[in-house]
């Protein structure tokens, strides 16, 4: 199955997707992006990773008793994603919405790669779903990202930290190596899914007048005006 | 039935007397790149698959090859679908719901096999078990195929599974399914009789139509993964018998 994106499967809708890493600023961004098209009153619908009802019970309990493992963890989410994308994100860019996605396939492309999953297998159980129309990835220097999450001392989960794959005793320790390996893994796909590459460790209005420059450049807005 | 009085003449002479067989080590392989980690050399017990509908007789026969396995001092675990200990409650959940769509529910039984396959089939395996698998990969690739579903996505999910020592597929006809069905639960389910197809809207011709389309991809996977088809519309003790013979050969290395 090759990989298209949605407009060249001709679908009405456009999906706009946001990727980076934990503390990166993305969410911060794809809200502002949302509330934006919002009030053009146009066609918007916001999806979230790991969000599905139903696999989110099996997810939370999975990893409450840490029962997971690189391939578990992979196929589950990709359980999730799935659900989401037969059930929400299909249907709704059949009806010609834009659909905005913080974190999209990219995330466990990145993370089942550092997990030892090979690429091609995560790859080819993703290979159902089409392509975003824009990518954007928001690149934050390693300790920047680091330091907005890690400032808080917050209680890091333990796949959060990728503490299965025994980089550190210490989940901060862990985390840190952890991420930089998703970073990289980013950089590499950079090129290859043509992501749009914003610089996050600019302000918040730089970045979003950039990211709304784009998206009307790329996507022909007026299409997507909600009908009165 | 330890603490009998018999003397030793009184006791079954074939079982009494057998002598236990050390299987040899036979190497193993996975379909695609496997799990990561594991050392395939180390897992010195046998996986013997059984597959076929519901009513095909498949847990009959995998009680009597368990007595039959121990008798002969062989360790026995049993495996099946929608059984694990990660997704099986949300599994069944959502079934009984119909509310996942087809992508969705067959990367949830990916799951559910995955899991199984990494804490119960390898780690037995390893501890040199026979493992017996009611139903394995095939069944869930073949509900997907006639369901339409892409077979190369589903081989490259399906990778991740061990090459069994043996497959065995138990044919019953669709007619004789549908008496069997009755005899045991009066009702035919749902999923089995392949209603969310939407093949007809008459539950027994629907049952009638899905189960020859199964059978027919059964027979088409076949030649690409070698199973053994064995009659299924015989004796109990018939099947049996050929089934033993078909592991003993597993169990001498072939």
């Amino acid at each position: 199955m090759p990989m298209k994106t949605f407009a060249e499967l001709n679908f009405p809708g456009r999906l706009i997707a946001v990727e980076g890493l934990d503390g990166s600023g993305k969410s911060t961004q794809i809200y502002l992006l949302k509330r934006w098209l919002e009030l053009q009153e146009l066609k918007v619908f916001f999806s979230e990773w790991n969000s599905s009802d139903l696999v989110k019970s099996a997810t939370s309990k999975a990893k409450k008793r840490e029962l997971l493992t690189p391939t578990t963890f992979s196929l589950i989410h990709a359980t999730d994603f799935a659900d989401r994308y037969e059930r929400q994100l299909m249907p709704l860019l059949r009806a010609g919405y834009i659909v905005l996605c913080d974190r999209y396939i990219f995330t466990a492309f990145g993370r089942d790669t550092v997990r030892g999953c090979p690429p091609k297998w995560v790859r080819g159980i993703y290979s159902f779903a089409a392509l975003p129309d824009l990518t954007f990835f928001f690149k934050a220097d390693l300790e920047v990202s680091l330091r907005r999450i890690l400032d808080g001392r917050p209680e890091l989960k333990y796949f959060e930290a990728g503490m299965d794959l025994r980089l550190s005793a210490d989940p901060y320790e862990s985390f840190r190596i952890f991420q930089g390996r998703i970073l990289e893994q980013y950089l590499a796909m950079s090129t290859e899914f043509d992501f749009l590459v914003i610089d996050a460790n600019q302000r918040v209005e730089t970045q979003q007048s950039l990211v709304r420059r784009l998206v009307s450049a790329r996507i022909d807005l007026p299409k997507f005006v909600l009908p009165k | 039935m330890g603490t009998s009085k018999r003397s030793s003449a009184a006791l079954p002479q074939h079982i009494a007397s057998r002598r236990v067989v050390v299987p040899r080590p036979t190497p193993k392989r996975f379909y695609g790149h496997g799990i990561p980690g594991v050392d395939l050399d180390k897992l010195s017990g046998r996986l013997v698959v059984i597959e076929g509908a519901d009513g095909s007789g498949r847990s009959t026969q995998i009680a009597r090859l368990v007595q039959w396995l121990e008798g002969c001092g062989h360790a026995t675990v049993q495996v099946g679908l929608k059984r694990s200990t990660l997704v099986s409650e949300e599994l069944e959940q959502a079934k009984q719901g119909n509310i996942l769509s087809h992508i969705t529910l067959s990367l949830f039984y990916a799951t559910d096999f995955a899991d199984q396959l990494e804490n119960i089939i390898l780690p037995a395996l390893k501890a040199g078990f026979m493992v017996l698998a009611d139903r394995y990969i095939y069944t869930l690739m073949v509900r997907d195929l006639v369901r339409g579903m892409d077979e190369v996505w589903l081989k490259n999910v399906y990778g991740i599974a061990l090459v069994p020592d043996a497959v065995i597929y138990l044919t019953v006809s669709p007619e004789q399914l549908v008496q069997r069905n009755f005899q045991k639960n009066h009702t035919l389910d749902y999923w089995e009789s392949g209603m969310d197809v939407g093949l007809s809207r008459d539950m027994f011709d629907c049952f009638l139509q899905y189960q020859a389309l199964v059978e027919k991809q059964f027979r088409r996977l076949q030649s690409t993964y070698g199973f053994t088809i064995v009659n299924g519309e015989r004796s109990v003790e018939q099947i049996n018998a050929e089934l033993q013979d078909e592991i003993e050969r597993v169990l001498v290395g072939k």
